[in-house]
């Protein structure tokens, strides 16, 4: 069922996409490549090619490891694609046509739909909040018998 | 309820879990007590899934819990960047509830918010999976395959989920909300998978009531199972027999 | 409208059929309008809310889903029953069966907090829920009652109208069930949570379908000019006071049910004698314009030698089942959840008062899009197809012989 399930919305996602990329496609022949501001550090968490092909195959998992497991390694999390590619002027990704996501995104003309419900800015620290959770803390919720180990 | 944990008891992790438990020891004596040292504190490595080992409970003290006060919905708007405003089509993920029972005239106040069932009836009705618990027990809705059906809306015995009827912006960007999908009290999950409390319950201490005892229901030495072992509770509407996560104390 | 627009090619009317189309036209361009503005805006521009949380659109959505197994009910008593009369109305109840189903799911589709998530709904299957088995079952109706088509209208098939007419029978018959279910299974509600509401679902598809049949035969009649035979009429019009007293039936024992568990006593308060507008529509509507009224006029001496009583006993009935659909699913969410049985509740959300729900006119344009779509499909499919019953009146004066 899971196989023949995502057999379908691959089919649908192939079709919706000919469908949406075909009119964008005849207006933005000829106009511009879209240029991309760089983000936050030296490189990205992937080479910068593999990004452009699968960044929606490693969110989509990230997302599904997250939401169902708890899992949340930083990695390749949106939160975290935001905190670096976050864009000077609007501080956001997807607010104006010039930042990080919509760059692309506008570009190709594929609709998204991850800023109906996720912050399109960083995390506003907290004061006192500490980046990595660096200092000692002892654990309120788990006396004694559960306490995980460093990371690897 | 289910058999509480007991880490040596597990063939799977059991031994590295018990090594690491005299780890933390050794490390917690050898430095200061009370004081841990970075990552040994976590609840969970970040990259490990949550197992049905932890089961997250809560205990409402409601002979604690003051009529008047309203601390727990506000810290609860705050940390989900929720708008407060309690129109007919907006979303309260936590609510005081006051009660009198129409026989003796007896008067109690409590939060009620998602019971965190062990049976959710939600999640046996909604047709794609969306709405779903986790395996220590946090039942959650999947924005990302939630229709907006709200099927799961008529099925709540609680009232407790809320469907997002306009388009929103500035949300917490640990707490992903948005149009036409349905939402509901998450026990702060994202606080919780830090080892944080959910942000209710740290208001109601800040208050200095203390009504709220959350925790992990299968670690006999948590504060909520004590609690719950020590205390008459009850479940609300336990006629259906969901085992509710969060129980009720006073009532 | 006027008395002789004929629907079949062979008369050659143009400019009625035009017109008719425009008119359905007309009204799914507010739809889809209603459609796009809620879309951009959110439900926050409906009556809909977080205590009335299915409203107008599903009132109409589920009237036309059940209605659309029942109207197939004509075809299952020819197929599957072998009644020639019947047999002749076969292929215009399955058209409209197909019809009606693919309104009511439109309308279901369109409200949908992320109706672009169709997709998901399609391939992500949580098979505990009454819900998704719906989505199979509506499904399969498409694929299976469309086969059944084929077979009435191709010669070379037609041997195989009646096991794939059976199976259409059955398969309808899960789907009612499944339909009833959704109510049926909601634990918590006062107004749910009963087996009856499967059986009961099928008896008032029964009764909205053939009532449905009746209204569109009787138009397809008088625009062609033809004067139904009294002995057919006499017999459908009979078929559905039969049903019409059978829903009635169940309705009575829900509540008496109710009325014997004390702790329903409140909602039955509520709902039969309540100050509100389901007490009303309850009794108003689906008592006596739905139920009392049509089964006066049906077994009126005259009913069978005058199709114009028929015709509007059938439409009363439709009336009446749009009423019993809003007393269901409107009614059964106004009254409030009683988390702590014994008390008295206040909240800022509603705990313990009466939910209000005043639709919009976004709403109501969704809802009417479902009629819409139905009308649409059929005024095409008559165009096009035969679908007029062509009865065999030696067939039928045998069979009235046989009894």
């Amino acid at each position: 069922m899971a196989r023949l399930s995502s057999w379908l919305r691959l089919a649908a996602l192939i079709g919706a996409a000919a469908v949406l990329a075909a009119p964008s496609f005849e207006a933005a022949a000829g106009a511009d490549k879209p240029t991309l501001t760089r983000g936050k550090g030296d490189k990205c968490v992937e080479d910068t090619e593999f990004m452009r092909r699968n960044h929606m195959d490693l969110l989509k998992h990230q997302r599904d490891e997250t939401m169902h497991k708890g899992i949340r390694t930083t990695k390749h999390s949106l939160k975290q694609c935001v905190e670096c590619h976050a864009g000077e002027k609007s501080g956001s990704v997807a607010a104006s046509k010039e930042d990080f996501c919509m760059a692309c995104h506008s570009y190709a003309g594929v609709k998204l739909d991850c800023w109906d419900c996720h912050a399109t800015k960083p995390m506003a620290k907290k004061p006192g909040q500490a980046e990595a959770k660096a200092e000692s803390k002892a654990s309120p919720l788990m006396p004694n018998s559960r306490n995980g180990g460093a990371k690897p | 309820m289910s058999e509480p944990n007991r880490p040596e008891s597990n063939p799977e992790n059991g031994g590295r879990r018990t090594f690491m438990v005299a780890g933390a020891a050794v490390a917690g004596s050898a430095i200061a007590p009370g004081v841990m040292l970075y990552g040994i504190a976590q609840a969970k490595p970040a990259d490990e899934a949550v197992t049905d080992k932890t089961r997250w409970g809560m205990l409402v003290d409601t002979t604690k819990c003051n009529s008047g006060c309203t601390d727990c919905v506000t810290a609860c708007n705050t940390e989900n960047a929720l708008s407060g405003k309690t129109g007919p089509q907006d979303s309260q993920w936590i609510r005081k509830v006051e009660i009198k029972n129409l026989q003796t005239g007896a008067q109690n106040s409590l939060p009620m918010m998602c019971q965190h069932c062990e049976n959710p009836p939600c999640v046996d009705v909604c047709p794609t999976g969306a709405s779903m618990k986790r395996a220590d027990g946090i039942v959650l809705v999947d924005r990302h395959i939630c229709i907006g059906c709200r099927y799961c809306m008529m099925a709540c015995p609680y009232k407790a989920r809320s469907f997002v009827h306009e388009p929103l912006t500035e949300q917490n960007p640990e707490v992903p909300r948005g149009k036409g999908c349905v939402e509901s009290c998450t026990f702060c999950v994202q606080r919780v998978d830090r080892d944080e409390k959910p942000a209710c319950v740290e208001a109601c201490d800040k208050a200095g009531h203390k009504a709220l005892v959350f925790g992990d229901l299968n670690n006999p030495e948590s504060d909520v199972a004590k609690a719950v072992k020590a205390h008459a509770s009850t479940e609300v509407r336990g006629d259906l027999r969901l085992n509710t996560g969060v129980r009720y104390q006073g009532i | 409208m006027a008395n002789n627009v004929c629907l079949d090619r062979a008369c050659g009317k143009h400019s009625q059929f035009w017109t008719l189309l425009a008119l359905g036209g007309l009204v799914m361009l507010g739809t889809l309008s209603a459609f796009f503005y809620l879309e951009h805006h959110g439900h926050i521009e409906t009556g809909m809310n977080n205590q009335i949380v299915w409203g107008l659109p599903h009132v109409f959505a589920v009237f036309l889903i059940v209605a659309a197994s029942g109207v197939l009910n004509v075809a299952s008593i020819g197929s599957v029953f072998g009644k020639k009369m019947y047999k002749a109305r076969a292929p215009l109840s399955g058209m409209l069966a197909l019809a009606m189903l693919a309104g009511g799911l439109a309308v279901l589709v369109l409200d949908l907090g992320r109706p672009d998530r169709l997709i998901v709904a399609m391939t992500y299957y949580n098979f505990k829920s009454i819900f998704a088995w719906n989505m199979i079952f509506y499904n399969g109706f498409f694929a299976i009652v469309g086969l059944y088509l084929i077979t009435l209208m191709d010669h070379k098939l037609k041997p195989w109208s009646k096991p794939v007419g059976l199976l259409a029978f059955l398969w309808r018959l899960a789907l009612t069930t499944a339909t009833g279910s959704i109510f049926g299974f909601l634990v918590a509600r006062a107004g749910y949570n009963s087996a009856l509401y499967a059986p009961m679902f099928i008896i008032y598809s029964f009764a909205y379908g053939l009532a449905a049949f009746l209204v569109v035969q009787s138009v397809m009649y008088k625009w062609n000019n033809i004067a139904v035979d009294e002995r057919i009429l006499a017999r459908m019009k009979n078929l559905l006071a039969v049903f019409v007293a059978a829903g009635l039936y169940f309705t009575a024992v829900l509540h008496l049910t109710n009325l014997y568990f004390a702790k329903q006593w409140e909602f039955e308060r509520f709902l039969l004698a309540g100050d509100n507008v389901y007490t009303t529509l309850f009794w108003l509507g689906q008592v006596v314009v739905g139920g009392i009224v049509p089964l006066l006029m049906l077994f009126n001496s005259n009913a069978s030698k005058n199709p114009a009583i028929v015709f509007l006993a059938a439409l009363l009935v439709l009336v009446g089942g749009h009423a019993q659909m809003y007393v269901t699913i409107v009614g059964g969410q106004a009254f409030p959840l009683d988390l702590f049985p014994g008390y008295a509740e206040t909240s800022s959300f509603f705990d313990g008062v009466m939910h209000s729900y005043t639709p919009s006119i976004w709403e109501m344009m969704l809802g009417l899009g479902g009629i819409a779509t139905a009308f649409l499909i059929t005024t095409v499919a008559v165009r096009v197809l035969k679908f007029l019953p062509q009865d065999d009146f030696k067939e039928i004066e045998l069979e009235a012989k046989e009894g």
